[in-house]
């Protein structure tokens, strides 16, 4: 491709990894940082976006410390953001079951896990704070699942050997946000935080080479807001709905990154896009969403196929002996729990292979050996609710017929490249959870999100960017700088020129269109001749968009297409950098599987000579990046191919 | 799974602002059964963009009923037909062909109307800073097993706090009480030992709060719990009350 300039040995991209080994690197480090005079710190401004567990965690604990905190959410409140759906549990390696789990076990695994796509420094401290989230959210109150002595209860997870998942029911997210937006409620409440609601980020602004603020539109009335700050971190999530249909919330966005990226921040591994192996099938095109069933089902539901191709039969007439227990075949250690790539992928091929459920895209989930094991009432006390959930959307009883699942994109692993202080490529500009790139390499683990999203949030930040503050020197910014004026008045003429369209095509019908291309090209298998295609075809949808699309409505008002439309006029050019990446990457890697790229046995094969690296992407300009790349070392983990078998 | 279509008649509220008066307008729809009741609203804003019309506003975001941000009276009832869904979770199977249905806004003095089927609930939250939460800052607390919790009780608490914050409660109540909301709160960190140093300031300022901002009484209508897509219990109102009163006897301020 001729858009691509490679910088080979990079001046730009310095991880700021600390000296010393693994175990002390973090608690050397947060010795060295320099810390703010607890006087000072309400002289400084610390803008937050979004209020997920990463943004509401990092806000309150900076609240805590006695910054003055502005949040930002574009929702109604910050208990909706996305963080809430997550099902399934958070990741801590307290070893409360004695089955052999450490700190540096938890690293190993989600290094593996990870494909070895991610940085042992970072990663081993998410290890290591894990415990510490565990501790935390019980003070606030999160009621986690006990056992009868009163201790908390674990489950086992993909990826993992051990038990090591804490839960609360099948709603640990919701448990987990309510808890952190209960102390940010709180420091709202004490003046530390001040909220601001329905406010939708649109730009980031840059004075002398640092991140001074942000513009905002507020929803309700269309307003253009600036607010200033000394420092701005971004917790605003992944970008799943590039794909249209996704596990995500249907305001889930790109937007609050992409401006940040096109203002000069990396962007890092945009590709590396994890398919959910455990969705609910597509049902029509009316369809707006893919619901999630938490992968904890595969504790005890067990994934199968007919072995025949289009066997139509029900599957209570299909006799254990015409069943593929496919991943219990190839993958016998690690069976039913086999990581989310390869289970999502495996699934993928026997429907390629007709084998699907009524020849179509479709796997079993079956339930009956473990309702036989262990009761039906067990069963119910551990999944009711998703149980609930499937039967209100597909009309079926999953405790008498098996569920039917399908991979759906779920999670994304890239984002803006950030250093080992969560800082980005831009001075002042902190980017925390999903909307980093930092530990989960080319593949995340189960209950490995929110675990990320509150180490970074409550463990990480408060110490990285007191660093920051207290080395740097500020000048004093007011948002009457000129800088903001000029992204006030770009807004507003990007806003104009949307309106003023008016062409033939909905915001949806682009998006659906983009969205069947990512999944087809982009999705769980690429290849060369592909990627090229659709890089062209991105780009001619987006020339589409910008002549054809219709939005409707006024600028200062309450518009809900406006808001669709900039979002998906950002995922218009966000596709492409995804495509360009996964072209650029000649190996296979964890959820990344170029399909020129395999063994025999149809496993990702990696080429750790040539493609150990980071790839952190500049915007030149619409259409051109230029790639940098931050090699990976591996000092305390040997090189291998994963293997689940 | 085989798709079946439903024609419906839908009357939908539309108010342009807060200010303005609102009235239900009339839109004839052809959906399948598979699609649930907001993506018959998405695929109705479609056809309106085309036809350069303004789509109706509606909230919704997570669409699995966990984020409490959808929230549409449905022939009258908030969250629909079903019991213990919210709405996005409500499909149209559930309705028969040539149905007519009557979509509107929950209505509540404390959540006024923003535009056509949005409402404000930012009252909740209001409730909820004033002392929602166990006042522990980041850092510094003990191992999570040094505090044993009988399951039955974090079992208990776990009910309450599956709260999602919709506001149907509100909506359902004919006083516009917020009451089931405050007591799933309060009765989660009331039933927890995490929750016992602050268990009667927080209760007392809470309750203060929800009338300060004009949501209603209770009359033991239970509608709330009727209507409630988790399924609180109004025996979280119950425990309200008691905390109230116990907290008012200790409470060293005397009234008038």
């Amino acid at each position: 491709m001729g858009n691509v300039n490679t910088t080979s040995k990079d001046v730009k991209l310095d991880s700021k990894i600390p000296e010393g080994p693994i175990e002390s690197k973090w608690t050397n480090h947060k010795f060295n940082m320099k810390l703010v005079n607890p006087s000072n710190k309400r002289k400084y401004d610390i803008i937050v976006v979004g209020t997920g567990l990463a943004g509401a965690s990092a806000a309150a604990s900076l609240g805590e410390l006695g910054f003055k905190v502005k949040s930002f959410s574009f929702h109604d409140s910050p208990r909706r953001a996305h963080s809430i759906a997550a099902q399934g549990g958070i990741n801590a390696s307290k070893n409360y079951q004695n089955d052999g789990d450490s700190t540096f076990r938890l690293f190993y695994d989600t290094i593996k896990g990870g494909d070895f796509r991610s940085r042992e420094a970072n990663v081993y401290r998410l290890a290591e704070v894990s415990g510490n989230i565990i501790d935390q959210c019980v003070a606030q109150g999160v009621p986690f699942a006990r056992e009868y002595g009163g201790l908390l209860d674990n489950r086992s997870f993909g990826g993992a050997q051990v038990s090591r998942t804490f839960y609360a029911r099948g709603q640990t997210g919701q448990q987990l946000l309510l808890g952190a937006y209960s102390a940010l409620s709180r420091q709202i409440n004490l003046g530390h935080v001040e909220m601001f609601n329905r406010r939708e980020m649109l730009d980031l602004i840059v004075i002398d080479g640092a991140a001074r603020g942000i513009v905002v539109r507020n929803l309700l009335t269309g307003a253009i807001e600036k607010y200033s700050a000394h420092a701005v971190v971004l917790a605003t999530g992944g970008y799943a709905n590039v794909f249209f249909l996704s596990t995500n919330a249907m305001n889930s966005n790109a937007t609050a990154i992409w401006r940040a990226h096109k203002k000069g921040a990396f962007f890092a591994n945009p590709c590396y896009t994890q398919i959910h192996p455990t969705c609910l099938p597509l049902h029509g095109d009316s369809q707006s969403k893919l619901t999630l069933m938490s992968e904890s089902l595969r504790n005890d539901g067990r994934v199968w196929v007919p072995k025949q191709k289009g066997d139509k039969r029900p599957p209570d007439q299909i006799p254990e002996g015409d069943r593929d227990y496919y991943l219990e075949r190839k993958y016998p250690s690690y069976g039913n729990l086999s990581p989310r790539d390869i289970s999502s992928r495996s699934a993928k091929e026997v429907c390629d292979e007709g084998r699907g459920v009524n020849g179509g895209e479709a796997v079993y989930l079956d339930f009956a050996d473990a309702i036989k094991r262990i009761g039906k009432k067990a069963i119910e006390e551990k999944y009711s609710n998703l149980f609930d959930m499937y039967q209100n959307i597909t009309g079926e009883n999953p405790y008498e017929v098996p569920m039917k699942i399908y991979p759906a994109p779920h999670y994304i692993m890239g984002g803006l490249w950030v250093d080992y202080n969560l800082m980005s490529t831009i001075p002042g500009l902190f980017v925390l959870g999903e909307a980093n790139f930092s530990d989960h390499g080319a593949n995340r683990l189960g209950a490995s999100a929110l675990m990320q999203g509150l180490a970074d949030g409550y463990f990480v930040i408060p110490y990285t960017i007191g660093d920051y503050l207290a080395t740097h020197k500020f000048g004093a910014v007011s948002t009457d700088h000129q800088e903001f004026k000029k992204s006030e008045e770009e807004i507003k003429g990007f806003v104009q020129r949307l309106l003023s369209i008016k062409g033939k095509t909905t915001v949806d019908e682009i998006h659906k269109k983009l969205g069947k291309l990512m999944w087809n090209k982009v999705g769980m298998a690429r290849n060369e001749k592909g990627l090229k295609e659709v890089i062209s075809e991105i780009s001619s949808l987006r020339e589409e968009f910008w002549k054809d699309v219709n939005v409707v409505g006024k600028a200062e008002d309450l518009n809900q297409t406006l808001e669709r439309a900039g979002r998906v006029a950002d995922y218009l050019e966000l596709g492409e950098l995804m495509a360009l990446d996964a072209l650029d990457r000649n190996e296979s890697c964890g959820c990344h599987f170029r399909e020129e790229y395999q063994t025999e046995e149809g496993e990702a094969k990696r080429d750790d000579d040539n493609y150990r690296y980071v790839a952190a992407w500049e915007f030149a300009n619409a259409g051109k990046w230029n790639l940098h790349k931050e090699q990976l070392e591996f000092e305390y983990l040997h090189l291998a191919q994963r293997s689940y078998k | 799974m085989d798709e079946k279509k439903l024609n419906l008649k839908l009357k939908i509220w539309r108010q342009s602002g807060p200010q303005t008066v609102g009235s239900f307008v009339n839109y004839n729809v052809t959906v399948s059964t598979e699609a649930s009741f907001l993506e018959m609203l998405d695929e109705l804003n479609n056809g309106l963009e085309k036809n350069n019309q303004d789509p109706i506003v509606f909230e919704s975001d997570c669409r699995e009923g966990i984020c409490g941000t959808c929230g549409l009276v449905i022939n009258g009832e908030p969250h629909g037909p079903l019991p213990k869904i919210a709405t996005c979770q409500l499909h149209m199977r559930n309705f028969k062909d040539g149905q007519t249905i009557w979509v509107e806004p929950f209505r509540a003095r404390a959540f006024p109307v923003i535009k056509d089927l949005a409402v404000d609930r930012s009252g909740f939250d209001k409730i909820i800073q004033t002392g929602g939460y166990v006042s522990v800052n980041t850092g510094g607390v003990p191992d999570a097993n040094t505090l044993p919790i009988s399951k039955e009780i974090a079992s208990e608490a776990f009910d309450s706090a599956a709260c999602i914050g919709c506001g149907a409660c509100v909506a359902a109540c004919k006083n516009g009480s917020a009451m089931l909301f405050v007591g799933a709160k309060v009765t989660q960190l009331a039933l927890l030992p995490q929750g016992q140093p602050e268990r009667n300031d927080r209760v007392m300022a809470m309750v203060a709060k929800m009338d300060e901002l004009g949501f209603g009484t209770c009359s033991n209508t239970y509608a709330c719990e009727a209507e409630c897509p988790k399924g609180i219990s109004v025996r979280n109102i119950a425990m309200l009350n008691q905390e109230y009163r116990l907290a008012k006897i200790k409470s060293k301020n005397v009234e008038a």
